[in-house]
């Protein structure tokens, strides 16, 4: 066991590779903050295991000092769930992207968000195929020009945390790569959910979709172009802190409003409650056109665990009968005797 | 009936053996009269095989041809081997069945039918133009017309069940019959009905008065229709306690018990698919063992939840049939580099792609043996019948806990779904498998999960949770020393070279290759793997007693073969390898040692019959060819 009184520090996390993202890379200020968090949880080396799949976001178990898998093409959430179903007080980690998580794996992203496993799933989305060089992914958008649409995608993109959504998972959260002071806060709160904990992180590839996020992430723009949600919070944003998201009346739907203006007050605007599932969809589709993109714990709506389903089935099955008996269950059933 | 007892037809009341096919729709409960019919035969002593033959639909429109299930049982006091090639008596449960199965029945055998169900309707379905019962489509048979829809409905009337109810238990009514002509106790069979149906007395009573009184028409009826009473000793069987067991039972009971002897928590990973399935059943029951079961979204999840279970400490199994184990390809592959334990057990059935899937084939071989990118080496292990598995399950496991590798265990649909009798092993007198953890460094020095024993070449496995062996491990290529990623030049192909040598080592820690009949040098070898086992053993018993000087080599070690199986077969002049594929095996033999073969090849969903087997014996043998 750890010895409580030794605090860890972020370098009790880092491994001794070199880092091979390329200069700039949004994957840099992700891992860091991974390593700083990772000591404020409480998480240990030895009882930590990072998984993912294929990708440059899939090289980050390498260079945290954990266990780490880099598994095959898209299969990280099941082999993530294996590991869970061994040994499900490890703390596992999946490190995944838009093509591994959602075109290539996204059978098995709905099937471990629909099982709710204990998993931590970070899904970086930048929105292309960097590893592979520059290729249109399933979140890019209509009209993305790459090497394999020289004009323009023509396919419609999925949107990451609508489809954690509809897959059942019960925590789904937003970040962005260079909110150093905003990421943390999301992976705690992944990290304290026991089930499935999705997370997207809008993330910035330099060389094949720079900028592509911008548009809400520019530190001039943020402040009116991103919602940062707090559970029990009204949905105030802006520079101003003066504009909100109430329900246009007469619909489910959402409207952005200006506190003061046309007799709104903040009473009119909506408080987050983050075990809203209706609301979770609205927040998680708003047109980032029109609206600020909603960032943080969207929903969370915890259940238990598949792992732990599966081990206290087990169990009761054992408390029933007893520890198995191989040789009485091998002559159970209709056996004779040879003289 | 066998041989010795040709004239069977003709009165014999004592018998050596005997070929039962029961046949009707799939709606009549084939699988379960013959399965009791096997399991009252067991108990009597009697030596047996089965075949169930089965469609892949699970309710194909009553009475057609593609519809028919059928149960084979061969029993007899001699040493049973297969299920038997023709059958003797055939049970016909509707003109469906009479249509496809009397063609195997061997000439002057029984015929036993239910002409109630020789309706218009259903001849018409069956696609007979003309009633078979009314020309001569049966003259070289005997014949035993019995009405069993009407018997069993005057039989179960007391009980005041509907028609189609009561006619549900017409199938009890032959087996009791079957009971009777055989000389079997019906005992077994009625304690199994009161069990199963213990909450449905009805039609418990009704299944039990339609056994008792199709068992007592054969003993009242008897003189008038001229019905044989057969008897068949039991066999000598070797002291002890006995069994019947299925293959896919064997299979998972290996695999559990492997499990204690390495004091290792099991966690199998698998999607279903005929006929592995029935694996997952097994093992999803036994949930009072260190076993885990995971019915996951697809096979490829399947086994990836087996390999992380394996990296997090715990053994991972998958079980799959030849298109699963298509798409399990790449992340075996991932199990091969990062040397992690793993079972893939592969219950081959008939291709390619969706091909037959309840029937038999062993054409898995190729991609056992050669079925993924790049150089990747995995040892392969076959079965040779239904109670060998249990024995090759935990050979299996002992080899992929011991040398940190993939295992993959081949077996059929045939031997997954065959029984046999089964003398019950003491678990407390297998040798332990021995299973150790890495360990953290003790002089503070940096932690390898790449550490190899000298001899085996097997790197040591590091268990998640435990301080000081934290490690990264992926598919990419890995240092030799350090296990961190490298693209060096030099160090990849030492990485090959070990992954070679690893498995291939492997052939010094099994048993040589034994002659499982014959010499071990001479005119002729019989060279087999896998569920031919049974055919091929009697055929070349058969032609070893007409005096021919023929051997029989079963291998068990298909990757890699057993070190002195290349000599052994120098030593024969010719050598006959039956398979039920186009020829898999000449092709490993032909590329490892150069040994010209004769390939005998049978892919039509049926195993081997031993008169196959013999004839190509016959034909091929120098002893014919110099005459």
């Amino acid at each position: 066991m750890m010895n409580e009184a030794v605090k860890l520090t972020a370098k009790d996390f880092t491994s001794d590779q070199e880092v091979r993202w390329c200069p700039g890379c949004g994957d840099y200020a992700i891992l860091k903050c991974i390593q700083r968090t990772m000591p404020e949880i409480g998480a240990t080396p030895e009882n930590t295991v990072f998984i993912s799949g294929i990708g440059c976001s899939s090289r980050f178990p390498y260079y945290m000092s954990t266990y780490g898998f880099h598994t095959i093409h898209g299969r990280a959430p099941a082999i993530a769930t294996g590991v869970k179903l061994a040994n499900p007080e490890l703390d596992v980690w999946m490190i995944t992207g838009d093509g591994d998580g959602l075109s290539i794996g996204g059978n098995h992203m709905l099937h471990i968000l629909r099982r709710n496993v204990n998993v931590n799933i970070l899904l970086f989305n930048n929105e292309i195929y960097g590893l592979t060089k520059g290729q249109y992914s399933p979140t890019s958008k209509e009209g993305t020009r790459a090497p394999s649409t020289p004009y323009g995608s023509i396919d419609r993109p999925l949107n990451p945390c609508s489809f954690a959504l509809g897959s059942g998972a019960r925590f789904v959260a937003r970040t962005i790569d260079t909110a150093q002071k905003h990421m943390p806060g999301v992976f705690k709160a992944a990290h304290a959910n026991k089930g499935a904990s999705f997370v997207e992180i809008f993330q910035n590839c330099i060389v094949y979709n720079e900028d592509v996020f911008a548009d809400f992430t520019n530190k001039k723009v943020a402040a009116d172009h991103q919602l940062l949600l707090e559970d029990g919070k009204p949905m105030i944003f802006g520079k101003e802190s003066n504009k909100g998201l109430r329900l246009k009346p007469g619909t489910i739907s959402l409207e952005v409003v200006t506190i003061g203006e046309d007799g709104v007050t903040e009473t009119d605007i909506v408080v987050h409650d983050q075990t809203n599932r209706v609301m979770a969809q609205l927040l998680v589709e708003l047109d980032r056109n029109v609206f600020p993109v909603a960032l943080g714990v969207i929903y969370a709506d915890p259940a238990p665990s598949f792992e732990e389903a599966v081990h206290a089935q087990a169990n009761e099955v054992k408390a029933e009968r007893g520890a198995g008996n191989l040789n009485a269950l091998i002559r159970q059933g209709r056996t004779w005797e040879v003289t | 009936m066998s041989e010795d007892n040709s004239g069977s037809g003709s009165g014999s009341d004592h018998l050596e053996s005997v070929v039962v096919r029961f046949a009707g729709d799939s709606g009549d409960g084939m699988q379960l009269t013959g399965s009791q019919f096997a399991v009252s035969t067991a108990l009597a002593g009697a030596g047996l095989s089965t075949f169930p033959d089965f469609p892949a639909e699970i309710r194909a429109p009553i009475g057609t041809t593609f519809g028919v299930s059928a149960y084979q049982i061969n029993f007899g006091s001699n040493d049973v081997m297969t299920a038997g090639d023709a059958p003797d008596v055939l049970v016909a449960m509707n003109p469906a069945a009479l249509k496809v199965d009397l063609p195997l029945l061997r000439a002057g055998g029984m015929v036993v039918l239910d002409t109630g169900a020789f309706t218009d309707r259903n001849l018409k379905k069956a696609g007979f133009e003309a009633n078979p019962l009314e020309d001569d489509t049966l003259a070289k048979y005997q014949v035993l017309k019995i009405d069993v829809t009407k018997f069993t409905l005057e039989a179960v009337s007391e009980f005041g069940l509907g028609n189609k109810d009561a006619l549900r238990s017409k199938n009890m009514w032959m087996l009791g019959l079957m009971l009777w002509m055989f000389g079997r106790k019906r005992k077994p069979i009625t304690d199994w009905l009161s069990e199963k149906f213990a909450k449905n007395e009805l039609v418990r009573d009704a299944n039990i008065g339609a056994l008792n009184a199709g068992h007592a028409y054969g003993e009242t009826a008897e003189l008038s229709i001229g019905m044989k009473r057969y008897e068949i000793a039991a066999q000598e069987h070797e002291p002890g306690t006995y069994r019947t067991v299925t293959g896919a039972q064997a299979i998972s009971w290996g695999i559990a018990a492997a499990g204690q002897l390495a004091k290792t928590q099991i966690m199998l990973g698998s999607y279903p698919i005929t006929p592995a399935s029935l694996v997952l059943h097994e093992l999803a029951r036994m949930k009072d063992f260190d076993i885990i079961t995971f019915q996951a979204e697809d096979e490829i999840a399947a086994i990836c939840s087996a390999i992380g279970a394996s990296f997090a400490g715990s053994l991972g199994v998958t079980s799959s049939s030849g298109p699963g184990i298509a798409l399990k390809t790449e992340a075996i592959g991932l199990a091969i580099v990062t040397e992690l334990p793993l079972i893939i057990i592969n219950a081959q059935r008939g291709g390619p792609s969706t091909g037959l899937p309840t029937k038999t084939e062993q054409s898995d071989l190729y991609q056992a043996l050669y079925g993924r990118n790049a150089d990747a080496p995995l040892p392969v292990i076959s079965v040779r019948s239904p109670s060998d598995c249990f024995y090759a399950a935990i050979e299996a496991v002992r080899i992929a806990l011991k040398y940190m590798t993939p295992v993959m265990l081949l077996t059929d649909g045939y031997i997954q779904n065959a029984a046999e009798p089964w003398l019950i092993p003491d678990m407390d007198t297998f040798e332990p498998i021995e299973v150790e953890y890495a360990k953290a460094p003790d002089d503070g020095s940096d932690f390898s999960p790449v550490t190899r024993d000298a001899e085996t070449l097997t790197r040591h496995w590091p268990k998640p949770g435990t301080k000081g062996t934290e490690h990264r491990i992926g598919g990419i290529e890995k240092d030799y020393d350090t296990g961190h990623i490298s693209y060096a030049a030099d160090n990849h192909q030492r990485m090959g070279d070990i992954r070679r040598d690893k498995v291939a080592g492997i052939a010094k820690d099994i048993p040589a290759q034994d002659v499982d009949q014959g010499a071990d040098k001479g005119a002729m070898v019989v060279v087999g793997w896998g569920s031919t086992y049974g055919p091929i053993s009697q055929a070349v018993r058969r032609a070893r007693k007409a005096g021919l000087d023929v051997s029989h080599i079963h291998i068990r070690y298909l990757s890699p073969f057993p070190a002195n199986l290349g000599d052994l077969l120098a030593g024969f002049d010719k050598v006959l390898v039956p398979e039920m594929n186009m020829g898999q095996l000449v092709t490993a033999l032909r590329d490892k040692y150069l040994t010209p073969t004769i390939a005998l090849n049978k892919v039509s969903g049926q195993p081997f019959k031993i008169e196959e087997i013999h004839e190509a014996i016959q034909n091929e043998h120098p002893a014919q060819a110099a005459e």
